[in-house]
This record gives structure tokens, sequence and C-alpha cells, in this order.
């Protein structure tokens, strides 16, 4: 498959497409928090980061396997995200937005102090076993999870508490459990995400998973339309493939990039897809064909 | 050494209480973060550094960059967060302040590079002291405007017929235009004073380090929410304590702790603060209503 493809298929292309395989990791595990479950958390790339050290490190040093390098980063990001959510997800709002972004800077500053990952110079050499068919393999697992879920009757619960946590209380949704759960599982997805991208870059350093790295994972999300699978992952192709088709306008790329979210927020505020469902899109063409 | 840190610190934290009355009052009114807050802050300091190389004395500086932001805060809100307003969700109004933030910091790279400019030297640095206390003209510059400044907005807030149409509206908007309150006249002004007391913020940090660079509002801006936040967001004298506490705390730890988690400093404090009161430091317990 890898050997068919980087014959076939521009090296460039390859990369970008891998890209967006990653993003589509992370911007889903964000979406479980922020898009469904209405918790606003504007420090995904904290627990990326914990990732990518976790699986870098254990690759590197000690020799572990991918998979279980990948899945040592992506359990590590889960279990941080378990131990912030306990005593911060009673916050509402934006206290938890400030409280994810003080996270995700504690973290960095961490690993720009952290000896076993290069401190501030990076962390190189790790073996780059990420390719094309891992990470899109991984990525149908991580949508049909995420869709499996969102259908459940847990998934159900968590949209309740975005819409109105004490009417969902009412009904009996045990709303602190339920947020525990999304934010680890979404963390997990973070760390996920992370451990790719290392095992892809071969180089990381603390800069990459700064905050800028958050909010480009969060524009994916509400961009895409909040709570929607289909969305994030729209949302998720178009702001990957944004910088690269501004690459004409040069220098003015960020300007435009800048300039893009205000005017689609504008005209479109609830994302190019907000709350649609794959069952939805299922329906609405099934209705079609009967018409046809 | 503890006093000397201490004015340090209340330094620090007077240009971060500036920045953070600014998220504060916006956020009061239409529970919006401006993220673009930070960069009107370096818009400030890199205007006043153009009237300070200009020629112009630095009163008249601090006074020009106050009106340039002023006008940039009013025009910010009007072109992207005003047709966004009651028609959609507060989350597309925070990634379309992202949008504007990523903009005007994009704007000045391309003007001025991302290079750091020195500000020229303005002010002779005398140090005065008091018994072993050491505090140069500089900071007792900053700490004074800072001081005025603040003085002179509570008075505006208690005092004016602006400020009771501003506490009108942050408690509750629509009410507050059912009783004759012009409620866009009165978001455009809080954006017009906040980004006013971010402009002088960013003029005297870039004073006072003696650098201006076009990235100097994220972290900056990120600080004076946390100090919003940790005051109790929506709070005018909470924004002050927080801003003030947050940037003694954060002087004290570099001092007696480690310079290299100077910014996780900040953060961690924060964090342990909102676990013990979630709702900051001066915030009202709002109980939840269905």
């Amino acid at each position: 498959m890898e050997a068919f493809l980087a014959q076939n298929v521009d090296a460039y292309y390859l990369r970008i497409m891998i890209f967006i395989g990653i993003n589509i990791i992370l911007a889903l595990g964000l979406n479980l928090i922020t898009g469904v479950t209405g918790q606003l958390s504007m420090g995904h790339a904290g627990f990326m980061s914990l990732g990518a050290y976790t699986s870098a490190i254990l690759a590197a040093h000690f020799g572990a396997p991918f998979f279980l390098a990948v899945l040592a980063g992506a359990l590590m990001a889960a279990l941080f995200g378990f131990l912030i959510g306990i005593p911060t997800l009673r916050l509402d709002g934006d206290y938890l937005a400030m409280v994810t972004i003080g996270f995700a800077e504690i973290i960095r500053v961490f690993f720009l102090n952290f000896e076993p990952g290069g401190k501030a110079v990076g962390f190189s050499g790790i073996p780059q076993y990420t390719n094309f068919t891992t990470v899109w393999i991984i990525v149908i697992v991580v949508i049909v999870l995420n869709t499996k879920l969102l259908y459940s009757r847990a998934g159900r619960s968590l949209y309740a508490i975005r819409e109105n946590e004490i009417a969902a209380e009412a009904c009996g949704v045990n709303t602190f459990y339920m947020k525990i759960l999304a934010f680890t599982a979404g963390s997990f997805m973070g760390g996920l995400g992370g451990g790719l991208y290392a095992h892809y870059m071969y180089y990381i350093n603390p800069q990459d998973f700064g905050f800028m790295k958050s909010i480009e994972l969060l524009n994916m999300v509400v961009l895409g339309g909040m709570g929607s699978i289909p969305g994030t992952i729209l949302g998720t192709v178009i702001l990957t493939l944004a910088p690269e088709m501004l690459r004409i306008v040069a220098e003015y790329r960020l300007l435009f990039y800048g300039g893009l979210l205000v005017i689609l927020m504008i005209f479109r505020p609830n994302g190019l897809l907000g709350d649609v469902r794959i069952y939805d899109l299922k329906k609405r063409w099934g209705k079609k064909e009967v018409k046809m | 050494m503890f006093w000397e840190q201490l004015i340090n610190g209340l330094t620090l934290g007077s240009s971060y209480a500036l920045i953070a009355l600014g998220y504060t009052m916006v956020y009061g009114i239409v529970q919006l973060i401006n993220f673009a807050h930070g960069e009107i802050y370096m818009f400030g300091a890199f205007v006043g550094l153009f009237l300070v190389m200009a020629g112009y004395n630095i009163f008249l500086a601090l006074l020009g960059a106050m009106v340039f932001c002023m006008l940039l805060g009013v025009l910010v809100e009007r072109v992207a967060y005003r047709p966004l307003r009651g028609k959609s969700s507060r989350l597309s109004a925070l990634i379309s302040a992202i949008g504007v933030s990523i903009f005007l910091s994009t704007l000045m790279v391309l003007y001025r590079g991302t290079n750091t400019t020195r500000y020229p030297e303005i002010l002779g640095n005398s140090t005065f002291s008091l018994g072993s206390l050491q505090i140069s003209s500089l900071q007792i510059i900053i700490l004074l405007v800072s001081a005025m400044l603040m003085v002179g907005l509570q008075v505006l807030i208690q005092k004016t017929r602006l400020g009771k149409a501003m506490r009108a509206c942050s408690q509750d908007l629509e009410a507050s235009s059912l009783m004759g309150v012009n409620v866009n006249r009165i978001i455009s002004a809080t954006f017009a004073i906040g980004s006013a007391l971010a402009a002088a913020g960013g003029l005297m940090v870039g004073i006072y380090y003696n650098a201006v660079w076009p990235y100097m509002g994220t972290m900056a801006g990120m600080k004076a929410f946390s100090a919003a936040v940790l005051g109790g967001i929506g709070s005018v004298p909470g924004a002050m304590i927080g801003g003030l506490s947050l940037g003694v705390m954060e002087i004290m730890g570099v001092a007696y702790f480690s310079s290299s988690y100077k910014d996780a400093i900040a953060f961690a404090i924060l964090i342990l603060v909102l676990i013990i009161r979630p709702q900051g430091l001066m915030g009202r317990k709002i109980s939840k209503k269905v």
C-alpha cells in the first residue's frame, strides 16, 4: 500500500493527506468535549503534546513498538484529562476555558524544562512509523467509534448537557460523570493524534503545541459545525488545506486566514454543517432516492 | 530585596490590570472573550513607539496611542462582533475574535517584521532610594499613571451617566434597552474605554521592558485574561486586584522559585484559586436558574 502510494502520489499531497488524518483525530476529540458536550476547552494542544512526548520517549529511549508507544501516549493524555477534569469540570464556560489554557501552558513550560524531552531544543530522532495507511485506518476507527458513541444513550446525554445542563440532570443524566467521560475520551484522542504526529514528524518541540495550535483545533470544530462529525471533518479538511491554498498570497496568508474566519462566522455563525449528523445525511439522501 | 520585588511586581501587575480591565468590561456586558484585546495592546505599544520616535513628548505619545486604540477597538467591534450579536452562539463570536487577533498581529508583522524594536531612551532612568529600597523614576511614573487611569475609570463607572448605563447593561442587556439605553452605543463605548486602557498598558510595558514586537499581545493577553478571571470576570475592582496580585505573584515566583517556570507560575496559581473559589476573588456567586 505504502509503496504504491509513494510511487503514484506526489509526496507533497501524501503529506497533506496525513496531516488531514491526524488533524481529524485531534479535532474529533475536541469536538466531543466542546462541540458535543459544550465544555469550552482551549488547551487541546496540551493533551496532544502529552501524547507526543510520551510516545516519542517510549519509542526512542526504550524501543517500544509503534502501537504500544502511541497507545501509551494516548492513555497518558487521558489520565491527565481525567485528573484535570475532576476538580475543574464543575467550573462553567469561560472559567473552564481559562483553566484549559492555563493547563496547556503549564504543560508547554514543563516540556521546555524537561531534560529527557530535549528541553527547548526539542526532541529529535523519533522513529518515523506513522504513514498514510496507519493514520487513515486509525481515522476510520475513530470516526466509527465516535458515531457509535454519539448515537448511544451516552451520546444523547452529552448533547443534553450542552443544550441545558440542569434539564439534563433533572432527566436523570449524571452530568458530572458524563462530562468527565467526554473530557477523558477527548483527551485520549488528543494524545492519540499527538503520538501519530510525533512519529510522523520525527522531531517535536514544545512550541509546536502552543496556544495557537489549540486555537487552530478549536477553529476546525467551530467552523465545520459544533457537535457534528461530518462538520468537524469538513472544517478540518478546509483549515488544513487553507494555509496551503493561501500560499499564492505568500506573506499575506495569515491576513487572509484571519479575515476569512471573521467573514465565515458572520455568514455561517453556526458553522458550515452545524449539528448535521451522519445519520441525517443518510436519511436525506435516502429520501431523495425514493422520490426519484 | 522583598520590597523591591514587590515594587517590580506591582509595576508589572498594573499593566496586567490595565489590560484585564478591557477584558472584564467587555465580558461583563456582552459575555465575549475579546481575543483581539491583546493585539490592541500591542498596537498601543507600537503607536506610542512611533509617536515617541517622531519626537513627541511621552505623555502626548500616551494620549495618541490611547486615542488610536480607542478608534481601533470601536472599529473591530463594529466590523467583527456587531454583525454576529444576538443571532449566533458565543463560540462563533469567539472564533471571530480569534480571526481579528490573527489579522491584526499579521498586519503589524507585515509592516514591521517579527523583530523586536527597542524604545528610544526618553526618560532618564534615575533611581531613588527610600532607605534600602530602590525605585526607578520609570516605575513611579507607571504606577502613578496606572493608578490615575484606574481611579478615573472608577469615577466614570460609578458617577457618570455613561457609567450608570454601562452598569445597567452588564446587569441585563435586554432590560436596559427597554429602559431606553442605546445598547449599541454603550457597547462601543465599553470597547473604546477598554482599548484605551490596554494602549496605555502597552506603551508603559514597552518603555519598561524596552521592547515591542508584533506577537507581544498573545502572552500578555492570556495573562491579563487570567488576571480578569482570577479577580472574578465581569468585576472591575476584581480585574484591578487580579492584575496586581498576578504581577506580584509572578515576580515573587521568579525571584524565589525559578525563572524558567515564569509563564507557568501565573497559570498554576490561577488554577488553584479557581478550584478553591470557582467564581474568582471578587466575583459574585450566581446560582444557576432554569
